[in-house]
């Protein structure tokens, strides 16, 4: 699954951890991920795997003073997120990586206009004067399928539907042409018709920009309509990574085949939706071994005893000692990873 | 639009007219006036000789009745002690009171948004908590009692500032000082936790992951939301303040309408106090809608 291009984004294993009056939680404990030029990948899981928590560390829109990058690096092509400070890191938000949210009806300013608001990262990125942000904020609501742009641009944002203010959002991520987008559950919120225009506008937009896409999500059907790769992530760590294909084909981590097994299919009306058992552990009070022991039909002794890695299958990534004696190296895949638990 | 101000319009009168009623009876329950106006010894045909060229011998429901149609064309009558036409006295003092009261606000709303602002970003540090006790304080302390603290220092002691009266810069920093302190702890208090709020929003965070700086988030998408809320208090607070800071325009023997109605209300001079109250009325009323068409303009969703 490796090419010889290198990546746009590179993370390391990544610790973000929460200090709470319960004491530390670690919320991402561990995690690597890599983004390609012109790749979307996915990373699914259940609430509170921490999904959101890796979009906001790259971001550095962690909830100072609360969460914070404990180990680990980001890498943006050669610069380290990690190390950079508050100022720098100001010059790459919205400029080369910019992020979508998830709530479109909240995420846009009330009191300003949408000119207003889209004007700001042109502001802050680049010299270009009033008319030429005026024009280049036009081309680009046009570009994302907003109608009357010229009059848009001058209303507030409750004068647009949902669908509207999503796609105003993306055209605020791209305005700066970033070499990453983040989009952190964009259609969640959105009715299945508006949810599908938004993704084919996020598929043509990365088609024609060649821009590295990271969608966090829980929904494997948006998952399939836009991913090439996707990383599979459990309380805190990434338990399978493997491509679009082989995630439907032949899932290997006894999570994935659950998320997998409870997809509502159509033709099976009559009988009761599959569910994983139990659920998530809260961080602080994670098992000694595999994290997923507790909810896994296939668990075994070893899986209570000590925590898995990352076993790489050669097209896939999976953490369970089902796949230990398939690691084609023995365990020792890539980096680092492998060893860090 | 036109709806909405003639709707105000109408509530104003409204207002206005209930105000005067219930001060019109709240008044003669403090007793009879002319007992003051003449010598203790004067005799009693005298007394009711005077009433009677005052009118205050008439029933109080023709009296009321009078009041009513008198104040409808304007007149308040004159004055029981100086013969002067009662709403012209009032209106002299207007100048005085205005001055005060925008300039304690004015000194208060410069301090207060910036502390609560602050305070906000840099939640329970250091500066917020001094932040938070210096509003507490502030609050608490009465403001005759920092008013005369005040006075003692910089007037009686040190002999920096005048100690009362009006004319001069000098003459208005006392007063002004004094009651921009309480204002002070309500305004930065309430910038506060409104700015707190805010800074939780998700569109905060949007303009974050845009790349703007933390400056700007504070004070130009964040002061705009939180200056909705701050309005309603600051025209309660100044309507207040233009009504005539009664007990400071008095420790500071200041010419304001507030210290003209305590000294009528002291010697029954019912006229002055009447056009007194019409003139509070009027003013808080008129500041209420200004505030309205002023959320129209920092609120986009709000429109008449």
């Amino acid at each position: 699954m490796s090419t010889n291009r290198t990546p746009i984004l590179e993370i390391r294993n990544l610790k973000t951890y929460f200090d709470t009056a319960h004491g530390e939680v670690k919320a991402v404990n561990g995690i690597d991920l890599k983004i390609y030029e012109g790749e979307t990948v996915g990373i699914v899981g259940e609430s509170g795997c921490g999904k959101s928590v890796t979009s906001l560390s790259i971001m550095g829109l962690l909830p100072k003073p609360l969460a914070s990058i404990k180990e680990g690096h980001i890498y943006l092509g050669d610069k380290d997120l990690t190390k950079l400070k508050d100022k720098q890191m100001r010059k790459i938000r919205g400029n080369d990586i910019a992020m979508i949210f998830q709530e479109p009806m909240t995420s846009l300013n009330p009191v300003f206009t949408i000119g207003q608001q889209l004007s700001e990262p042109l502001k802050q990125h680049t010299k270009l004067g009033k008319k030429e942000i005026r024009e280049r904020i036009i081309e680009m609501l046009n570009l994302v399928g907003i109608p009357r742009a010229e009059a848009i641009i001058d209303e507030y944002p409750h004068q647009l539907s949902g669908g509207m203010r999503q796609r105003v959002m993306i055209s605020l991520a791209m305005l700066c042409k970033p070499k990453l987008l983040i989009a952190d559950e964009p259609t969640t919120a959105l009715d299945v018709t508006i949810q599908a225009q938004i993704l084919e506008l996020m598929k043509k937009l990365k088609a024609e920009t060649q821009m590295g896409m990271l969608l966090i999500t829980h929904d494997l059907g948006v998952v399939a309509e836009v991913c090439d790769r996707v990383v599979v992530m459990y309380a805190g760590q990434v338990v399978e990574d493997t491509d679009i294909n082989r995630l439907f084909d032949s899932p290997q981590h006894p999570y994935t085949r659950g998320l997998l097994k409870s997809m509502p299919k159509h033709n099976a009306r009559k009988s009761l939706l599959n569910t994983i058992s139990g659920s998530v552990p809260t961080p602080n009070e994670l098992p000694v071994g595999c994290t997923f022991a507790p909810r896994c039909p296939d668990a075994f002794d070893k899986c209570w005893a000590k925590r898995p890695s990352l076993f790489d299958l050669g097209n896939q990534l999976s953490r369970c000692w089902l796949h230990e004696k398939e690691d084609a190296e023995g365990g020792s895949h890539a980096n680092e990873a492998v060893t860090r638990d | 639009m036109l709806d909405f101000v003639l709707k105000r319009t109408l509530q104003m009168v409204l207002v206005t007219f209930l105000a005067l009623t219930a001060i019109f009876f709240l008044v003669r329950l403090a007793g009879d006036p002319t007992a003051l106006f003449l010598p203790p010894d004067a005799p009693k045909s005298q007394l009711e000789e005077f009433r009677h060229a005052l009118g205050f011998d008439r029933p109080v429901y023709v009296q009321y009745t009078d009041f009513v149609w008198n104040a409808i064309k304007g007149d308040f009558g004159e004055s029981l002690s100086t013969r002067q036409d009662a709403l012209s006295m009032v209106l002299a003092r207007v100048p005085a009171t205005f001055q005060l009261a925008f300039s304690a606000l004015g000194l208060s709303l410069l301090i207060a948004i910036p502390i609560g602002i602050l305070s906000a970003y840099k939640r329970n540090s250091i500066f917020d908590r001094i932040g938070v006790a210096f509003t507490v304080v502030g609050q608490a302390v009465p403001g005759f009692w920092l008013g005369l603290i005040l006075i003692y220092i910089f007037a009686a002691s040190l002999h920096l500032l005048p100690s009362g009266g009006g004319g001069s810069i000098m003459h208005m920093i006392l007063p002004t000082v004094t009651l921009a302190s309480y204002s002070v702890a309500r305004f930065a208090r309430f910038t506060r936790s409104t700015t707190l709020d805010i800074l939780s929003k998700d569109y905060i965070r949007t303009a974050k992951a845009s790349g703007v700086s933390v400056t700007r988030i504070l004070f130009r998408y964040t002061l705009k939301n939180s200056l909705i809320p701050v309005i309603t208090l600051v025209a309660l607070d100044l309507g207040a303040l233009l009504g005539g800071a009664v007990i400071i325009e008095t420790v500071f023997s200041w010419p304001g309408i507030g210290r003209l109605m305590l000294e009528s209300l002291l010697r029954r001079d019912f006229s002055v106090v009447m056009a007194g109250v019409f003139f509070v009325a009027v003013i808080y009323s008129v500041l209420n809608f200004i505030a309205d068409l002023l959320y129209a303009l920092v609120n986009p969703q709000i429109r008449y």
